[in-house]
Order: C-alpha cells, then sequence, then structure tokens
C-alpha cells in the first residue's frame, strides 16, 4: 500500500481549503493510500483496518445469505475509516477530477465521524493505534495458549453485538450544566419509596422542605438538609454508601458482566481470556455507531461532495463526467433503497425547509393548510440546520423525524411489495403504499437493531446466569441459539438460561404446488394469520440445549 | 412414443393398480413437459429482492470509485481450504460443533466436465433478529417513480425449480470467493473432510493408455546398467555348454571365457501400466415425478460422489451418464445429464437393461472396476419390481458396488415408496450387502446428509 503521490496530495490540500470555507470543519491530519487489489483482498475481511485483528473466519466466507440477517458491523469496502488520522484508499487508476469528487466525499465522512455524536466514544483514542497493540496481544496470545484464542475470540464475537453501546455513550454525553447530586437523587428517588415507604403527603413535604433549605441556606442548602436526615434516618449514610457501590456496576452488557462475574474467567489460567474479551468488545464499540448512521453519514457525504464539487473551479470541463458518475451513484432506485440518495435528498429536503423556516416554533402553530404550504420566511438558516442535524441525529432519529409525506411524495417514493401471481407464474413488484407512514415504517425495519438482551441478576442463582430478551415483536433465529448459548456457558463455566418468546405453532396450511406434480396449481390465497407468542427458557447446560416454556 | 407408453399403461392397468398408483401415473402421463435443457443463466438477470432490502450493502469503493470486489487466487484459497478443514476437524474433537462447510456447487459449464466452483463457507452466530415473519406476504421495499397504489411495476418469471441451480448454489454470486477447484480436488477434500472411505482394490486391470519406463527389460548386449545375476547366470551356462565345468563342486572361474553375448543389461523400456481403472454408470431418473428438490439432491449427490470416484481412481474413471423415464437413455456430458429437464413417466427396469446391455456389448466386466448409483423419488410404475429386480440381479454379478438413493417426497411417508418396497421385498440388500447398498432420505435433506448418504452407499 502506497501513499498518494505529491500532486494529487496538493489536490486534495486544496480540496480542504473549499470544504472548510464551506463549512465543514476537520481535523487537519489526513491519510491516503492507493490501493490495488491484493491490498483489498487483505483488508476487506478487516473491515478496511489493517491493523485488526486475525480471526480464522476472514479466510472463509461469511454466508450472508442475501441480506437475511444482518451484517458484521462495518461495511468491508468502507472508503474511509474513522482513525486519527483518518485513513482513505484510493484506486490508481482514477483521472484527478474523480479523485477531486471522492476526495470531497471522504471529508464530508471525515467531518461528519468528529462531529456526529454519536461517535463521541472514538473521538480521543487512535483506533488504528489502538487495534495494533490489541492484534499484537492477541498474536502473542495465540502463540501461548494456541486455538483457545480463537475460540474466546468467537464466542464473545457471538455476543458482541449485545455490548452496551448506548450506556457508553451516555457516560460521554452528560450535558455539563446540571449538577445533581446523587446523595439527592437516592434520598428522593429511593430511599423514601421503595426503602421506607413514606406516604404521599410526606414526600411532598420532604420537597418543600429541601426547597426551604436551599433557599434560607443558598449554597449550602443540601447540606442543611441532609443534616437533618442524618438525625431522622440514621441508617441513611450507610444504606446510601451500599447502594453506590452496587449501583457501580449498573448498566454493564454481558461481556462486561461475564468479564467481572465468571467463575471460569477468575482463574488464573483464564485471567488472558479477559484480555481478548476487552479486545473484542471495543472493536465492537468502535463500530456501532457506523452501522448506526449510514444513511445519514452517505446523504451527507453525497450532498456535500456535490455542492463542493459544482463550485470547484478546478474541475472545469469535466462538469458532464461527474454527473455521470453522480447520476450513478445518487440515483433514487425504481425498486429498492439507496442510502446515498435517500440521505442526500434528505438533507437537501431538510435545508430547504430550514430556510424556509418551516422548522420554527411559529410554523408549528399554523394550523391552515394553504399558509402552511406557502410559507416562506426566507430565513437563510437551513445550512445552519443541517450542521445541527449533523451533529446530534442518528438513522433512525432522523427518519423518525424527517421523513414526512411532503418528502416522499415530493420524490414520488413509494413501498414496494412484492407477490406471486400463480396464474402467470410470475412474481409481481407493485406499488404497495405511498403514505410517508408506511415509507418510514418499512426503513425503520432495515435499520440495524440488534435484540435487547440483558442479564437478569435476581433471576441468577448459584451457578446460573440468566439472560432475558427484551422481546419487540421479533424473535430470535433458532438456529443461531444454541452456539452462541454454547459460547456463553463455556465462558461463565455453568449453565446458561435464555427467556425469550416464540411463535406458538399456528397449523400452517398445506405448503402447495411448487413441489409436487400431483396437486393442481391453486390460487395463492393471501393469509393473514394471528401471530401469538409466548415466553419460553432455553437452557444450555454441558452442551445441550433444552427448551420449556414458561 | 407415446402410443408405448400408453400401450404400458394399459399393460399395468390390466395388473392391477391401486387408485393412488394409477393417480401418479396418470398425473405423470398429462404433464406436457419435455426434456429440455435449461440454458445456463450467465448473469443474474432478476433482482435479488432481498438484497435490496438492505441499505448496508452499499459501500464507497464500489459504487463511487468503480471497484470491483477483489478477485482471488486459486491457489491461495485452496490452501487455507486445507488449514480450515484441520480447524474444523479439531473443533469436534475439543467438543464444539463444526462450522465450515464445504462450499456450494455451481453445474458445471458445458464441454468442461472438470470445473466444479467450491465455496468454504461458515456463519458467525449471535443472538440476531429474525426477518421473516412466516406470513405469506413478502418483506416490502422501497422504491421511487411514477405509479398508483397497487400497480404492477415489474414482473419477473418465477425462479424455475427445474433450472438446477442446484445444490442450494447462487449463480455464482459470491463472486470473489469462489474456487475453481478440480472435480479431483473436491473429490480430495471429501475424502479427507468426510472420511469417506477408500475404495477397496478390486483387482489391477489393464490400462491400454498409460505408460511408464521402468528398468525392468533384460537385453543381451547392450542398456543402462549390467544386470550381474543374470550375466553370471548366462556366462556359466555357457561355459557348461562349452564344457568348462567338469566338476559342480569345484567351479574356478578363471577358466571361464566370456562371450559377448552372455552380458545382460536391464534397459529402461515403455511398459504398459497395470492400473485399476473403473467406470462408473450414474442413473437418474428423469420422469415427472421428480420435479424440484428430488433432482436436485440426486444431482449433487451424483456431482459430489463422481468427484470422489475421481480422486480416488486418480482420474482413471470413466463415467457413463444414463436418464431414464420409461425409457433409458446414455448421454454423453454431465452437463446433459444434469441440466435435462424432467418429463414422462417412471420405468427403473428400463434403466436396469441398458446398462445390462452396455456392460454387455461394451465388454467392460472384464477390464473394469464397474459401480452403479442410481438416483429417484422411489415412485416406480411397476409396482412389483418384476422386470426391475430381474436386471438388478443381472448386474450384480458383475458390479462392485450398486448404490440406489431415494429422494422421497415430503409427502409420502417413510418406506412405502414402490422401489424401496420391491427392493426390500427381494432381499438383495440382506443377501449381498457388500454388492448393494440402499440409501432413503427426504427431499429436504441437506449437504451433510447427503455426504451421509454416499457414506452408506460406498462404506
Amino acid at each position: 500500500m502506497e501513499l498518494i503521490d505529491q500532486h494529487t496530495k496538493k489536490i486534495m490540500e486544496g480540496c480542504k481549503d473549499r470544504a472548510r470555507e464551506a463549512g465543514l470543519c476537520f481535523e487537519d491530519e489526513t491519510l491516503e493510500y492507493i490501493v490495488t487489489n491484493r491490498d483489498l483482498l487483505e483488508l476487506t475481511p478487516k473491515v478496511m483496518i489493517p491493523t485488526l485483528y486475525d480471526y480464522w473466519v476472514h479466510d472463509v466466507e461469511i454466508l450472508k445469505e442475501k441480506g437475511r440477517y444482518e451484517l458484521y458491523p462495518g461495511n468491508p469496502y468502507e472508503t474511509v475509516i474513522n482513525t486519527r488520522p483518518a485513513i482513505s484508499f484510493y484506486n490508481d487508476n482514477n483521472p484527478d477530477w474523480l479523485n477531486v469528487m471522492i476526495f470531497y466525499h471522504v471529508l464530508a465522512h471525515i467531518d461528519f465521524f468528529q462531529n456526529n455524536l454519536f461517535f463521541r466514544h472514538t473521538w480521543d483514542d487512535d483506533f488504528s493505534g489502538q487495534a495494533l497493540s490489541d492484534k499484537r496481544l492477541i498474536a502473542k496470545l495465540r502463540s501461548e495458549k494456541g486455538r483457545w484464542v480463537d475460540y474466546v475470540i468467537e464466542f464473545t464475537r457471538g455476543i458482541d453485538n449485545l455490548v452496551g453501546y448506548h450506556s457508553e455513550l451516555s457516560r460521554l454525553n452528560r450535558p455539563l450544566s446540571e449538577e445533581r447530586s446523587k446523595r439527592l437523587d437516592y434520598y428522593f428517588d429511593v430511599f423514601l419509596q421503595a426503602v421506607k415507604k413514606v406516604k404521599i403527603h410526606e414526600y411532598m413535604k420532604e420537597i418543600d422542605r429541601y426547597n426551604e433549605c436551599r433557599v434560607t441556606y443558598s449554597g449550602h442548602g443540601e447540606k442543611a438538609f441532609f443534616a437533618d436526615i442524618s438525625i431522622r434516618y440514621p441508617e441513611f449514610e450507610t444504606l446510601f454508601k451500599k447502594h453506590l457501590k452496587e449501583n457501580n456496576g449498573a448498566d454493564r452488557d454481558l461481556i462486561q458482566f461475564l468479564i467481572k462475574n465468571s467463575d471460569v474467567l477468575k482463574k488464573d489460567d483464564n485471567r488472558w481470556m479477559t484480555s481478548v474479551m476487552h479486545v473484542v468488545r471495543k472493536t465492537s464499540l468502535f463500530f456501532q455507531p457506523q452501522i448506526r448512521t449510514k444513511i445519514m453519514n452517505e446523504g451527507w457525504a453525497s450532498y456535500w461532495h456535490e455542492t463542493l464539487f459544482l463550485q470547484d473551479n478546478r474541475i472545469k470541463g469535466h462538469e458532464v463526467d461527474f454527473a455521470r458518475v453522480n447520476a450513478s451513484v445518487t440515483a433514487l432506485p425504481r425498486v429498492g433503497l439507496n442510502p446515498y440518495a435517500m440521505g442526500m435528498r434528505l438533507f437537501q429536503y431538510i435545508e430547504d425547509l430550514g430556510d424556509k423556516g418551516k422548522y420554527d416554533w411559529e410554523f408549528k402553530k399554523i394550523e391552515d393548510v394553504d399558509i402552511r404550504k406557502k410559507y416562506n420566511k426566507d430565513t437563510k438558516k437551513g445550512k445552519d440546520f443541517i450542521f445541527k442535524v449533523r451533529n446530534d441525529f442518528c438513522d433512525f432519529m432522523f427518519i423518525n423525524t424527517f421523513v414526512d409525506q411532503d418528502f416522499v411524495s415530493r420524490n414520488n417514493l413509494f413501498v414496494a411489495g412484492r407477490r406471486l401471481n400463480s396464474a402467470k407464474m410470475v412474481w409481481e413488484y407493485y406499488v404497495k403504499s405511498r403514505k410517508a407512514k408506511d415509507y418510514r415504517q418499512m426503513l425503520i425495519d432495515t435499520l440495524y437493531h440488534p435484540p435487547h438482551i440483558e442479564v437478569d441478576e435476581k433471576k441468577c442463582n448459584n451457578r446460573t446466569l440468566y439472560l432475558v430478551h427484551h422481546f419487540e415483536e421479533r424473535p430470535l433465529v433458532k438456529e443461531f441459539i444454541a452456539n452462541t448459548m454454547m459460547g456463553i456457558e463455556y465462558l461463565w463455566g455453568g449453565p446458561v438460561q435464555l427467556e425469550t418468546s416464540e411463535v406458538v405453532s399456528v397449523p400452517v396450511p398445506q405448503d402447495n404446488n411448487m413441489n409436487s406434480a400431483f396437486s393442481m396449481p391453486q390460487q395463492k390465497e393471501i393469509r393473514e394469520q394471528e401471530v401469538k407468542w409466548e415466553r419460553v427458557v432455553y437452557t444450555m447446560e454441558n452442551r445441550k440445549l433444552s427448551k420449556k416454556p414458561l | 412414443m407415446n402410443d408405448n407408453i400408453q400401450n404400458y399403461y394399459q399393460e399395468l392397468k390390466k395388473r392391477g393398480l391401486t387408485s393412488e398408483q394409477e393417480q401418479k401415473i396418470l398425473s405423470e402421463l398429462e404433464e406436457e413437459n419435455h426434456h429440455e435443457i435449461s440454458l445456463m443463466q450467465s448473469g443474474v438477470s432478476h433482482i435479488a429482492f432481498d438484497s435490496l432490502l438492505n441499505i448496508h450493502t452499499y459501500n464507497d469503493l464500489c459504487k463511487l470509485q468503480n471497484m470491483g470486489p477483489p478477485q482471488s487466487t486459486y491457489v491461495n484459497r485452496l490452501r487455507s481450504i486445507d488449514e480450515l478443514l484441520e480447524r474444523d476437524k479439531q473443533r469436534e474433537k475439543d467438543g464444539f460443533p463444526r462450522k465450515i462447510r464445504v462450499g456450494r456447487l455451481v453445474k458445471p459449464r458445458k464441454g468442461d466436465k472438470e470445473k466444479v466452483i467450491v465455496v468454504p463457507t461458515t456463519v458467525e452466530e449471535k443472538f440476531l433478529h429474525e426477518k421473516r415473519l412466516k406470513t405469506s406476504e413478502e418483506e416490502a421495499s422501497g422504491g421511487s417513480g411514477e405509479g398508483e397504489e397497487g400497480e404492477v411495476i415489474h414482473e419477473q418469471p418465477v425462479h424455475d425449480p427445474e433450472t438446477h441451480g442446484g445444490a442450494g448454489s447462487g449463480e455464482g454470486d459470491g463472486g470473489q470467493h469462489e474456487m475453481e477447484s478440480n472435480a479431483y480436488d473436491l473429490g480430495k477434500i471429501l475424502t479427507e473432510h468426510f472420511e469417506l472411505p477408500n475404495l477397496k482394490d478390486k483387482g489391477k486391470k489393464r490400462s491400454l493408455s498409460r505408460y511408464t519406463y521402468d528398468l525392468t527389460d533384460k537385453n543381451p548386449r547392450f542398456g543402462q546398467v549390467i544386470d550381474k545375476k543374470a550375466t553370471l547366470r548366462k556366462i556359466v551356462e555357457t561355459n557348461i555348454i562349452l564344457g568348462n565345468l567338469p566338476d559342480i563342486a569345484h567351479i574356478d572361474p578363471t577358466g571361464f571365457l566370456i562371450s559377448p553375448s552372455d552380458r545382460i543389461y536391464r534397459i529402461l523400456s515403455r511398459e504398459k501400466d497395470y492400473d485399476s481403472q473403473a467406470v462408473v454408470f450414474f442413473l437418474r431418473d428423469y420422469s415427472g415425478s421428480m420435479h424440484g428438490k428430488p433432482t436436485r439432491l440426486i444431482v449433487s449427490q451424483h456431482v459430489l460422489i463422481y468427484s470422489w470416484l475421481l480422486y480416488q481412481y486418480a482420474m482413471q474413471v470413466e463415467s457413463r451418464f444414463i436418464l431414464h423415464d420409461t425409457e433409458a437413455k446414455e448421454v454423453d456430458d454431465f452437463y446433459t445429464y444434469y441440466n435435462s429437464k424432467v418429463a414422462g413417466g417412471t420405468r427403473v427396469a428400463s434403466a436396469f437393461r441398458l446398462v445390462n446391455d452396455i456392460v454387455e456389448k461394451e465388454n467392460l466386466a472384464i477390464d473394469y472396476n464397474i459401480y452403479i448409483f442410481h438416483g429417484t423419488d422411489g415412485d416406480d410404475w411397476d409396482t412389483d419390481g418384476k422386470e426391475s429386480v430381474p436386471e438388478l440381479n443381472k448386474m450384480l454379478t458383475y458390479a462392485n458396488r450398486i448404490g440406489i438413493t431415494i429422494a422421497e417426497h415430503s409427502s409420502s411417508t417413510g418406506n412405502d415408496t414402490e422401489v424401496e418396497r420391491y427392493l426390500k421385498k427381494s432381499n438383495l440388500l440382506d443377501e449381498k450387502p457388500d454388492l448393494f447398498r440402499l440409501d432413503v432420505m427426504r427431499e429436504d435433506a441437506d449437504e451433510t446428509r447427503i455426504i451421509e448418504g454416499i457414506k452408506r452407499l460406498i462404506s
């Protein structure tokens, strides 16, 4: 892999200047590499990060099953990766103007990585360097422990989509303004209600008393308040301290829980396993925001590469070439979803609405449809607005908030469905719905969303680990449950139970005609079945899985 | 042709048929299909609906920079397969289930029956949401452009189940990870990975086309290496004739005369190589009842057996392909065998008869190890095996191994396909377990089951 030549680098520095003028904000250092086919071969299984650890599955094609299941976090073919400095890859055959376009695209990605709050936990470290040291660690362990390292990697990867991404983020993104005392929270939220179970009027009295103390003693209000409490409830302090200790461990995801509490991992011989698990967890956390902001990221990058490219005076004469490439990237497909197209149009739409002032409170108060249509305050605040959106939103929020009927109608979007026409023996693709609500729902359904599985500490007894799947109307893939739980059992060192919901088997009407030549071809009836769910518990003990309904 | 079939049908009717059997026969008769060979679909002409749904399949490198997915060389991949299989075996020893599946097969291209595409695959298992609910409505995707609600915007013919995109493969969709391998290598993999037993040698038969060069021939007067023992013998012989050896007890070699023709050399010469060789007959029922899964199963099993045999006999295998419905015919290459569509009635005996005829006419029994593998869905118009069993007996006289695979329809309950019944009745399985094997599997069997079936047939 080589760095790009000086000539191209100069062009790219020029791009950086123009991008900064337009308002994008990113760190100065970037690295660009020319990548050949062979490099790609080695890089792709490692999600383009050359320093990511080696793992045998990278040598095998991961069965993708045509998009049926979610992909492993991160796309294997990124052009730019979220490291410090940001690294990007280019084909060695690109003409200059194409490089300019790609570089604008890359810069917008970098800007997104470095400003969107969902990437907060990646801002402080250089992932590339981290990954390198992790890779060396794992290689060293592999030389000592052999294939057991790979087993640990495999089992931890089996649960790495359950990492506590949001709790990590919430730790980092605390607003700086409010300083609320933990003691106060504990007193009002837990102590009075759960421990002492005071009556409501007493509770209200306490609140009033607190407010009085605040007023009377200004700065020392809280101290005074609690001085009184220690007289009335002497056990308060000890309970509070205990609560602090316990809750320090709250919000732990499954991997952290295993590291902290597993008997197997506590043994001296097995201490090394925890470092491997940390590596896998870290890697997964790194990639989480990228999958969760795919549409926004690509849309943002497409928006800017179009805007900046056309403004660039160095590309005179290549407008048509650019138009062709751009069209192929950002065209809305007849059937299907293109994140570039979708994201870009959403940003343009948002900017347009922002300019017209349609996101202001005043506009929202208006009820008259006609006035709403013609409303245009021409505030020119659209750009600011999209910068704010870039900072604060993730894909789900983005789609939920901004995909409305206006957007759907403007771009002629619809939900496409497929049905079998057995008379003609063809698959018919048809327009299912043009309503924004349905379109939004369809988009949301395609987003990355791992199941919400947590450890239920109250139900863990002796050596059994009890996991609860908080059901969201989507069942787990049955075939994978056994092996994943076997991995958890190995790491936990005891039986593991998983509570989840499954479909109550409803007798399916006879599957007809495709396979046997015997029956007459029938009209395929669309049968809406009532789906019923029941809670079941899977138990994995000694590498055997059993199931029973709750 | 049709008349013949009709006559046969009438004959059977006279012999007596149950209503079920009659129904089956009638349905096969009434089908309008013909045996055609489907054209191979080179590209993916239809929109893969599922992949549309996933926005995460888009990536910058492919879209913006138009770089295709990287191609790897076959040699690299082949090496890693060995390592991977080693690892997989180790997993089993450590008490964990195996993870690597040996690939998907794509139909061999026309004219080149050696090319089989193997893709090692595995799945990273996690707790994941199931994407499809079990309703009959397919999941929706997005779209843009003109069209009223309910309007049809595109039609695509249903992917023909008879098109043997067979053995659960895509049309080479996982492009960059495919590996072209000889059927030979596939056989090697199968032998090692699945521990298929090596075939016992039934004796060396002459090969007429292989020659090796060996220092075995003796030639007087000139050659590469002098053969001391033979030379000495010759010298002694000569001298006895000359009378130089009056007394056997006291041999005085100094008095010997050595004539020029006494020297015996060993010379490098062309020898015919004695190599074991096999002929395999692949028989397949391609009647109308074999529509869909049974055909795919049988055919993929035959591909695997073929590859495995290639490896066993180190390429010295000749294969013959026979298709049959009510009549049997031999086809020239695997491609045709694989791709001919199903149609017509079922008469297993016709295939057996053809095999017997071929063996007789070409005198194969003398020179070759003969293997016969037959795949069917178990239905046969000849319900009692009155014609098939005698033919089968005849085959058993010369064959090294006969394996019959029955891919049952899911609609039939166990053990009641006609072929199975009459085979069991004939007791041939018990009498000659070394020569004759039967394997019955359901039509939704997966790859592991197929390989297990092969093990049963050849162990």
